[in-house]
């Protein structure tokens, strides 16, 4: 495998991005700790992060840790809109840009020298250009790896330059707390620091098959291997997802089986309309569910033939939903959500004799060129009516 | 009941009555085989509530009476059996069969419990075994196989007065052929959904035979309405089946087959098979070939870059515009194979649109059309 010998892979990580977004917008808000959710924190401003407030945390307990916070509602397309821009900015810089989320990319300026410079030059541009012309602060990680790139930005946040030279690699790692490392979330870190383990540097020391008789074999290898420095990943543009799914998360409240039914109704459309806008089409059909003690099940079937049309998927989801009916009796519903996946190779499609005109197909695209038009909003199904669509989150393009 | 009989005689009899057995019974009785001796002949019947098997083979009879056996037991013994005479006698609760030296006891299951068979329907016509063999085998290809769209799991039969069509299809392909046959009444108009599974086998085991006879409920006769009878000859033995309809309506077919076409093309069946198998090879699991039509050849293609990618060309005679167009590489083998001609002709409209298969004598024949293959073409990306 080639490896490369210098510092050419940049992470680029937009700091607090819904927060920042909102700031960006709103004078009265900058420098003051900003929360983005009433609910659930979707997103804390640095300032309010200072004060422990955390994403994904109950809006109570956000408030009772920073009460002059100022709480700010959602504004999904603003923030879609300033990704747009921010990748923009991207792929001007690079063309080998491999976007993780709305929000933090990776990017190969390798073969850029003569054109636009170092590398730290290069991402220094990239933190100005993002600044000046979307209005938002980003921080920037350089080195030989994807994983180093990111760690470095990680490391290197808020609103940040960090750069790892290849001969100084270990010397940046080593020190780092082991919760650093790609794939240790709260069990692996518990597990490593009962055994006295705290830094990546104490991994480094561990022989793998130690590691892999504490942790099991994939994740035994992983840690090695990134303990050691070891990524030889290069940088993929144009990486197609494996699947295509929506969520809505539903609060304590109980559902009725209507209720639950129209809400896998919305979740569906939604769904299946960015599958067949990205032409694809697929055979696996998830649902997700998470119950009040924040357990959670899949179910899932596949189908005899790939599909992107509505009908078909929503009566395998709602088959799923029935069957699953008596543990969300039992548990109490807090998320649901569907996916799509298994999707054909080449999204070539077998074709069906048109038996009957009025088949879903032709009901899909005409629903879905209104929508295009007319934007969402223009035509729903009356099950729908008067009902809250749920947050619908910016997303990459698929 | 005491009995004896030819080896072959028994064992094909009884092979061919345990094959429509349930193999998961719903009631215990339905895995028996009943076994009835009469003046000189032996019957052998099993019956699931939807399909039932009855042969009547000779045998001398010593004392008559009748008996319930496990079906797949007896086919297991009878199959096994030596090359000699084998007898059969009920004994209390049980069954002994001896042939030479061998000596099976087999348990009975109670026979007041086993159902009545269905009547016969009134007989509708006569067919030839062979042709009805094969014009069954070549729209079965066709046939849905998903338990959950019953109605295209079945072969549809449509009569009308000496012609007979069937058609059967899985939304993917449409096959269609025609026949004539001798109807008992010259104006009988009639139409039947039967499961394609059950018609294949049957209309398989009654190749050898001369004449099969078809009897279909005529409805509001009264007797067998909803079933389905088939009756003939074969292997010296006279056997008959019935099987219940399928319910639901089939797709109106005939309008499907588009009226003009914009490429038509002529290609050496074997050959192009030939290259089919091959070309597929690289063709990973629903993903199409492209057929590429111009030039005097047709070109097969399959695979992707990522993987393996695979061509051949061969020879064809082609009329109109040159196009391409997807196609799953079993669907096409299957309408291949079952065309049964030396020459096969596409015909085409648009690669989204279906694509029509029928048969020729040879390359300047005029098309078969008693037989043809409809296929939908799998979208080709770009």
């Amino acid at each position: 495998m080639f490896v490369r010998t210098e510092a050419t892979i940049l992470h680029a990580d937009l700091d607090a991005f819904y927060a920042s977004v909102e700031q960006r917008d709103d004078p009265r808000l900058r420098g003051r700790p900003v929360i983005v959710g009433a609910g659930v924190v979707l997103a804390a401003s640095y300032e309010a992060k200072a004060f422990g407030v955390r994403t994904a945390m109950g809006g109570a307990q956000a408030r009772w840790l920073c009460p002059q916070a100022i709480v700010v509602g959602p504004r999904m397309k603003a923030y879609s809109e300033a990704s747009k821009a921010v990748f923009e900015v991207f792929r001007r810089t690079t063309p080998l840009v491999e976007g993780l989320s709305i929000d933090e990319a990776f990017l190969d300026v390798a073969g850029l020298w003569r054109i636009a410079g170092s590398p730290v030059d290069i991402a220094k541009q990239l933190r100005r250009d993002v600044l000046e012309q979307v209005g938002l602060p980003i921080t920037v990680g350089v080195a030989r790896t994807k994983f180093l790139a990111k760690v470095a930005s990680g490391v290197g946040k808020p609103d940040g330059l960090l750069v790892v030279p290849p001969d100084g690699e270990l010397d940046f790692l080593h020190p780092l707390p082991v919760e650093r490392l790609w794939g240790v979330g709260r069990v692996t870190s518990g597990k490593l620091r009962d055994r006295g383990i705290t830094t990546v540097g104490d991994v480094a020391k561990l022989a793998e098959p130690t590691l892999i008789s504490w942790l099991g074999r994939a994740a035994g290898r992983h840690l090695h291997a990134l303990a050691h420095n070891q990524d030889p990943r290069p940088v993929r543009v144009g990486q197609r997802r494996r699947s295509i799914g929506a969520q809505r998360a539903l609060g304590r409240s109980r559902r009725t089986p209507e209720e639950l039914d129209a809400i896998v109704i919305a979740l569906v459309d939604r769904v299946t309309r960015r599958m067949r806008a990205a032409g694809r089409a697929g055979r696996t059909v998830v649902l997700r569910l998470r119950f009040d003690d924040f357990s959670r099940a899949t179910r899932s079937h596949t189908l005899t033939r790939a599909t992107g049309q509505t009908e078909e998927i929503l009566a395998a989801v709602r088959a799923l939903l029935a069957t699953a009916a008596p543990l969300i009796e039992r548990q109490g519903l807090t998320l649901i959500g569907v996916a799509v996946g298994n999707f054909d190779d080449g999204g070539a499609v077998q074709l069906e004799l048109p038996f009957d005109r009025r088949s879903g197909g032709a009901l899909d695209s005409v629903l879905d060129d209104v929508r295009e038009r007319f934007g969402s909003g223009a035509v729903t199904r009356a099950v729908l009516l008067g009902r809250d669509p749920g947050l619908s989150v910016p997303l990459l393009p698929d | 009941m005491k009995f004896r009989v030819d080896r072959d005689v028994l064992a094909d009899a009884v092979a061919w009555v345990a094959r429509s057995l349930p193999s998961r019974p719903s009631l215990p009785v339905l895995a028996g085989m009943l076994i009835d001796a009469r003046d000189g002949e032996l019957l052998l019947s099993g019956f699931d509530y939807e399909t039932s098997a009855r042969v009547q083979v000779p045998a001398e009879v010593t004392s008559e009476g009748s008996a319930l056996v496990s079906g797949r037991l007896l086919a297991d013994i009878s199959r096994s059996l030596p090359a000699q005479p084998v007898d059969l006698t009920a004994d209390g609760g049980k069954v002994v069969v001896t042939c030479r030296s061998a000596r099976f006891t087999v348990q009975t299951l109670p026979v007041e419990d086993y159902p009545e068979l269905p009547e016969m329907p009134t007989a509708s016509g006569i067919v030839k075994g062979d042709v009805f063999a094969n014009a069954v085998s070549q729209v079965a290809v066709a046939a849905g196989r998903d338990d959950m769209l019953p109605v295209l799991t079945g072969v549809r039969i449509e009569i009308e007065g000496s012609a007979v069509t069937l058609a059967a299809t899985d939304r993917y392909r449409l096959a269609v052929r025609e026949f004539s046959w001798t109807p008992e009444k010259p104006d009988l108009s009639a139409t039947a959904l039967v499961p394609a599974r059950v018609l294949a086998d049957t209309a398989k085991a009654f190749a050898s035979g001369s004449d099969v006879t078809i009897a279909l409920a005529v409805p509001g006769s009264g007797t067998g309405e909803g079933l389905v009878g088939f009756a003939g000859i074969s292997g010296g033995t006279m056997r008959r089946t019935t099987t219940r309809l399928l319910d639901g309506e089939f797709p109106k077919y005939r309008t499907l087959f588009p009226p003009e076409q914009q490429t038509v093309a002529r290609v050496e069946t074997a050959p192009l098979v030939e290259s089919l198998k091959r070309v597929a090879l690289v063709a990973e699991r629903n993903t199409p070939i492209r057929l590429t039509l111009g030039d005097g050849q047709a070109t097969l293609e399959a695979g992707s870059s990522d993987e393996a990618q695979a061509s051949e060309s061969i020879e064809a005679a082609i009329e109109g515009e040159s196009l391409t167009i997807g196609f799953n590489p079993q669907y096409l083998l299957d309408g291949l194979g079952a065309l049964e001609a030396p020459v096969a002709q596409f015909s085409f409209t648009q690669p989204t649109r279906p694509a029509v298969l029928t048969g020729l004598a040879a390359a300047d024949a005029e098309p078969n059309t008693d037989y043809r293959y409809l296929l939908m073409p799998v979208r080709l990306q770009n």
